[in-house]
């Protein structure tokens, strides 16, 4: 299976703009950029669809929870990273996994419950990872990455690697004092990490109106003396750019930020929410600010790049999604008397 | 004509001595290794672990963390799971409730939940148990709460020697460690080896050899029941005490040896009775051959079901002491029950 393209360098890439009238936050992005960030965003929407098809269809056991709406947050953030930079993402985590590099195969036999998914079947939807290549896992607690993306971060400075943790959340987890304990340690101690949280407007179905005393999460940030900024989560490029300063500001040791995206949750919270806490309007509503066709519509009044290349990119991620199923099927159940494996590590492994 | 064998005296340490100094040598033999708390740094240790560590390794690698337990278990997870070797010194083990989800959700079970593809070598350190007044909030023994979560580790050392050479084993093992010290044995002193060595995780340790009760023990019961089995000697009861040293993983197969020889068990463990470590310790021979050898009810002594009162004669009658051990030992071997 196809992993993401790396991005090249963003001083490099700036000079690849040839479009008069466009934003900064679009201008800074290689054309090999954008086809690569619609790229993404087009394989987490079809690959939550198909997920979300085979659920319906009796193939997947259990729950999962989509992230339909919110890719350009994923793709966006992840995009500005290195490939062996950390991060830690949450139990809406699919597109974040995929914007690092998962291999949407695995994913999908992970979801079947094969032996062949990232975790052997034993952790399904809510725990992927790939601690390997940087995915330190996506988490079922609400909450539980914001310390360890802090030990990551610490790690990082103490290896003197160079390694930026980027932390996803929601912003359910901002209420959690696992909030407070992580921003305020990785602040005292300027640690390489960048604090992002995915406002999707609800924790489950408690609005954040209700839920939080301020209503934008990044606002907290002066709390920790670090910066925060709230941006449009459903515009791609000013995701990047955000993401871009931040990185950058972490690397050079000065310390986190906390960037806030404002986006919206499409699906239900899991596969038992009937949106008894919001209107089909307002679902609309959102489902109009569609961030994958918000960044092609620009690319395209642009002409920095053409309906046909858009296109080949579509066919391309329906047959990769479509060969990646037909792996997850086709592999093995894990063999049930090795249940208790790894319950245990025998020895260390190598780290990267 | 006789020669006379000359043994050299093993230097002597107190129990907080024997942990400093696994700690600095750790810290020597390994850049990974470093340890976070709160107050460890120039303060030394709220019980004097630590010590003069910091002006030894610097704040770098001796870190003073806030009073953020989630947050420096969380911070000591992800450390680990990216090629470091935290030690974490909780400052009294009741703080670990504060920080029990990232010990119980994330570091037990990221091995197994990512498919066997990651490992958190992780030591968790903190001093538990009564006797010094602390009261219900920093007098608990909560060590059965973690002996109960496949994943973890959970070690109890009861002598300086093994203070030592256990946390050392803590630190080379790939898995999350969680060691409960006993504030009543810090200054205890005991023989210590200067090299720096290894005592096996899992493994239990035969304190007293004897033929009439097994008397199996963690802790500072381990060192009230070897008290006590000397008394039970003077009276003609020849008691074998176990220190198990480990509750997970459980050293069962020396309880069950010890059982076939002795015909009589009693559990003597400071955490509450109910749902505790005698339990366990009692369903293993129960559930074994062992079972068909006992000649008298399992007896477990442990601690009462109360929080631990301020008061220092009500916080004696909370938890097993010497006397209840001799006589409860007395009982089971001259009438067959307690």
């Amino acid at each position: 299976m196809t992993s993401a393209t790396r991005l090249k360098d963003h001083a490099v890439s700036f000079s690849s703009s040839r479009t008069p009238n466009q934003r900064p936050e679009f201008a800074i992005l290689s054309d090999e950029e954008i086809g690569e960030s619609y790229r993404l965003m087009r394989l987490i929407r079809r690959f939550e669809e198909r997920a979300e098809e085979s659920y319906t269809r009796g193939l997947i056991h259990g729950t999962m929870h989509l992230s339909i709406g919110q890719e350009a947050v994923a793709v966006g953030i992840v995009g500005a990273l290195k490939p062996h930079d950390t991060i830690t993402s949450t139990h809406r985590g699919h597109g974040h996994s995929i914007a690092k590099g998962a291999d949407p195969a695995r994913m999908f036999a992970e979801f079947f419950g094969k032996s062949t998914g990232y975790c052997g079947g034993r952790g399904g939807s809510m725990h992927i990872a790939d601690v390997e290549a940087g995915n330190l896992g996506a988490n079922g607690i609400v909450g539980g990455g914001l310390p360890i993306a802090v030990g990551a971060g610490l790690s990082a400075k103490m290896r003197k690697s160079h390694q930026v943790c980027v932390c996803f959340f929601g912003d359910g987890a901002s209420n959690e004092g696992a909030f407070h304990e992580a921003l305020n340690m990785a602040s005292i101690w300027k640690l390489p990490v960048v604090f992002v949280c995915e406002n999707n407007k609800y924790g489950m179905s408690m609005d954040i109106s209700r839920a939080s005393a301020v209503p934008d999460i990044a606002k907290r940030a002066v709390a920790y003396a670090m910066p925060g900024i709230t941006v449009d989560g459903n515009d791609l490029a000013l995701t990047r750019a955000t993401a871009v300063e931040a990185i950058e500001r972490a690397r050079r040791g000065e310390g986190p930020t906390l960037i806030e995206c404002k986006t919206y949750r499409i699906r239900g919270h899991s596969k038992s929410d009937r949106n008894l806490y919001r209107t089909k309007e307002e679902i609309e509503s959102w489902r109009a600010q569609c961030p994958i066709e918000r960044f092609k519509a620009e690319a395209l009044d642009l002409g920095r790049i053409d309906a046909k290349a858009f296109d080949d990119i579509d066919a391309g991620v329906e047959a990769e999604i479509e060969s990646a199923i037909a792996f997850a099927i086709e592999s093995p159940m894990p063999d049930p008397t090795r249940l208790t494996d790894d319950v245990y590590a025998e020895s260390l492994p190598h780290h990267a | 004509m006789f020669t006379l064998k000359v043994f050299p005296i093993m230097r002597e340490l107190t129990y907080a001595e024997a942990i400093r100094e696994a700690l600095s040598q750790a810290m020597e033999a390994d850049p990974t290794v470093f340890t976070l708390g709160e107050d460890i740094g120039v303060y030394g240790g709220a019980f004097g672990v630590t010590g003069d560590l910091v002006h030894r390794f610097g704040t770098e690698r001796v870190i003073d963390t806030p009073i953020s337990e989630l947050g420096m278990a969380g911070a000591a997870v992800g450390a680990a799971l990216t090629g470091m070797k935290p030690v974490l010194e909780l400052q009294f083990s009741d703080f670990v409730t504060l920080a029990t989800e990232q010990i119980v959700n994330q570091a037990a079970k990221i091995r197994f939940m990512f498919g066997g593809k990651a490992s958190v070598p992780l030591v968790i350190r903190m001093p538990g148990g009564s006797g010094t007044g602390a009261a219900a909030q920093h007098s608990q023994s909560l060590e059965a709460w973690f002996g109960h979560i496949p994943g973890l580790k959970v070690v109890q050392p009861s002598t300086p020697h093994d203070a030592k050479g256990l946390l050392l084993a803590a630190i080379d093992d790939p898995n999350p460690v969680l060691i409960f010290e006993h504030k009543l044995l810090y200054r205890m002193k005991g023989p210590v080896p200067e090299e720096a060595y290894r005592e096996p995780i899992g493994k239990a340790a035969i304190r007293r050899e004897g033929r009439d009760v097994t008397i199996v023990a963690t802790s500072m019961m381990a060192i009230r029941s070897l008290a006590a089995a000397e008394r039970l000697a003077a009276e003609g009861i020849d008691a074998e005490v176990i220190d198990l040293r480990t509750i997970r993983p459980m050293d069962t197969e020396a309880v069950l040896k010890s059982v076939r020889k002795t015909s009589r068990l009693m559990v003597v463990y400071e955490g509450v009775k109910t749902l505790g470590v005698g339990a366990e310790v009692s369903a293993a021979v129960a559930e074994s051959d062992a079972f068909d050898f006992l000649d008298a009810p399992i007896v477990r002594l442990g601690g009462k079901d109360v929080p631990l009162p301020y008061n220092p004669i009500l916080e004696k009658a909370a938890v097993p002491q010497e006397d209840e051990i001799v006589n409860a030992a007395r009982r089971l071997v001259r009438e067959g029950r307690v």
